[in-house]
């Protein structure tokens, strides 16, 4: 009998570990991947299509036309795991076996969880609120334009930074940035999570005339008054709002009682395994893990996922760990972008942004389909062992 | 060691900076005021963050203890 591989997610973690299992294991597994859409989205595109810079139709494919032949692709929603049966309970009645399962389902957005958040603000985290941002901005004829976190943790950290450098730029081709202010609202005392990229960072934003208000965590967004206050007292007005929403884990992990209060997995942070349970596994930002949830973490993740499980199928010791690798290109706007290479060793030490890693970010937003959910993207290119000394 | 009795304690021990900061500005939304907070950080940018953010936030720094490779950071939400 085939070992049954159950993978629930069908985002870059999930696509990824359900093609290398299949391709692995022939006809030793049976691998089925359990989606609510069956649509999968390129996120990182939704900072260019807020620009005006790219339109959505490239960021959304088929995810059948991604996976292998033999992937089983089930346009569900998963609603409960359990474990002692090993099954999962799906919406609309029916239930799946598994003697493996993966959890890869994602974070979603809250945006109720801050009041006036929805009302008030725009986002670029989902397809529709990046239209509706992009229609926003052509809108805006000047003013205090405030870019904010109103949660953490939150996917891809480099977003807001990006966000704010971009904007400056389309602000200044508009031929409105010197009737604009533009200001970044970080949850901490710098510009961003990680100190050394920080240090690369923070200068740049002074060349540009981009404002920093640091210890800035969202509380509150009242769009009557046209004000964000913040968990730290203070209040900042806004004539243009744009906040990362609030995150949290999905509810089928809540449900499951495998998750912790925001629905975050406890997961090993080499084996990947969810603590106490020793045949689900969990990748990407259903995770716990203290790194950047991001597409590029689900991406270094999957393949030990996927090895560990094809060794426990063979009967064999698995080997592979996760050592924290993730590599996240940071666009800095005029056509520069730098790159974060980090693992849980070694902090990045982001090279000054240049034209070339703008050009590698590009060839990777072209490269994505054909390469990344089938496990064509070569492990070791473009990724030097990061040289960063440990930083806090 | 203090003597005031801790509501909620969070093991942030291993965590990179910012984690153990994330995770106190997370059980100051949940808490309610007067709740006192200890969070157990081995990050040595904790020891500049934590007491930064208290001040800025104005929330009360009960007591930091040093322990052998880690912080006890023990915090009152003020307001």
């Amino acid at each position: 009998m085939p070992a049954k591989v159950v993978v629930l997610g069908g985002g870059v973690g999930g696509t990824l570990a359900a093609n290398l299992l299949a391709k692995e294991l022939g006809s030793d597994a049976k691998v089925s991947v359990v989606d609510p859409t069956g649509m999968h989205h390129y996120q990182p595109g939704y900072l260019y299509v807020a620009l005006g810079q790219a339109n959505g139709r490239w960021l959304v494919r088929d995810e059948r036309t991604l996976l292998r032949r033999e992937v089983d692709l089930i346009i569900e929603q998963a609603v409960r795991v359990h474990p002692e049966a090993g099954t999962v309970q799906l919406e609309r009645g029916g239930s799946l076996e598994w003697d493996y399962l993966v959890i890869a389902t994602g974070a979603r957005l809250v945006h109720d969880q801050i009041p006036g958040l929805v009302e008030g603000s725009h986002e670029f985290y989902s397809l529709e609120g990046a239209q509706r941002l992009r229609e926003a901005l052509r809108r805006f004829e000047g003013g205090r334009l405030l870019v904010g976190v109103a949660g953490v943790p939150y996917k891809c950290p480099p977003a807001p930074v990006e966000f704010v450098f971009m904007v400056d730029e389309y602000l200044r081709k508009r031929g409105i940035r010197d009737k604009s202010e533009v200001m970044l609202l970080s949850p901490l005392n710098r510009a961003f999570t990680i100190e050394s990229a920080s240090k690369v960072i923070q200068p740049i934003m002074e060349q540009r005339g981009i404002g920093l208000t640091t210890f800035f965590n969202v509380e509150e967004v009242d769009p009557s008054a046209g004000t964000v206050s913040s968990l730290e007292g203070e209040k900042a007005e806004y004539d243009l709002l744009v906040l990362v929403p609030p995150h949290k884990g999905q509810q089928v992990v809540t449900e499951s009682a495998l998750a912790d209060g925001p629905g975050w997995l406890p997961t090993d942070r080499h084996t990947l395994e969810v603590e106490g349970q020793e045949r689900i596994f969990a990748i990407g930002d259903a995770t716990n893990l203290p790194i950047s949830k991001s597409g590029s973490t689900a991406h270094f993740e999957a393949p030990v996922v996927a090895s560990r499980i094809a060794s426990l199928v063979r009967g064999t010791a698995p080997r592979e760990n996760y050592g924290g690798r993730v590599m996240c290109f940071l666009e800095t706007g005029n056509r520069k972008a730098t790159v974060l290479r980090f693992d849980y060793e070694h902090p990045p030490a982001p090279p000054q942004p240049n034209n070339v890693w703008h050009a590698a970010k590009w060839m990777f937003n072209r490269l994505y389909w054909e390469t990344v959910p089938q496990g064509r993207l070569p492990e070791n290119l473009p990724m030097p062992i990061p040289t960063g000394r440990s930083e806090s | 060691m203090t003597t005031v009795n801790i509501d909620r304690s969070i093991d942030a021990r291993g965590m990179p900076c910012p984690g153990p900061l994330m995770s106190l500005i997370g059980a100051i939304r949940e808490g309610e005021v007067g709740t006192v907070i200890e969070v157990l950080s081995s990050d040595e940018g904790s020891k500049t963050d934590i007491p930064a953010w208290i001040t800025k936030a104005g929330h009360e720094m009960v007591e930091t203890v040093e322990d052998e490779g880690f912080t006890h950071f023990i915090i009152r939400k003020a307001r």
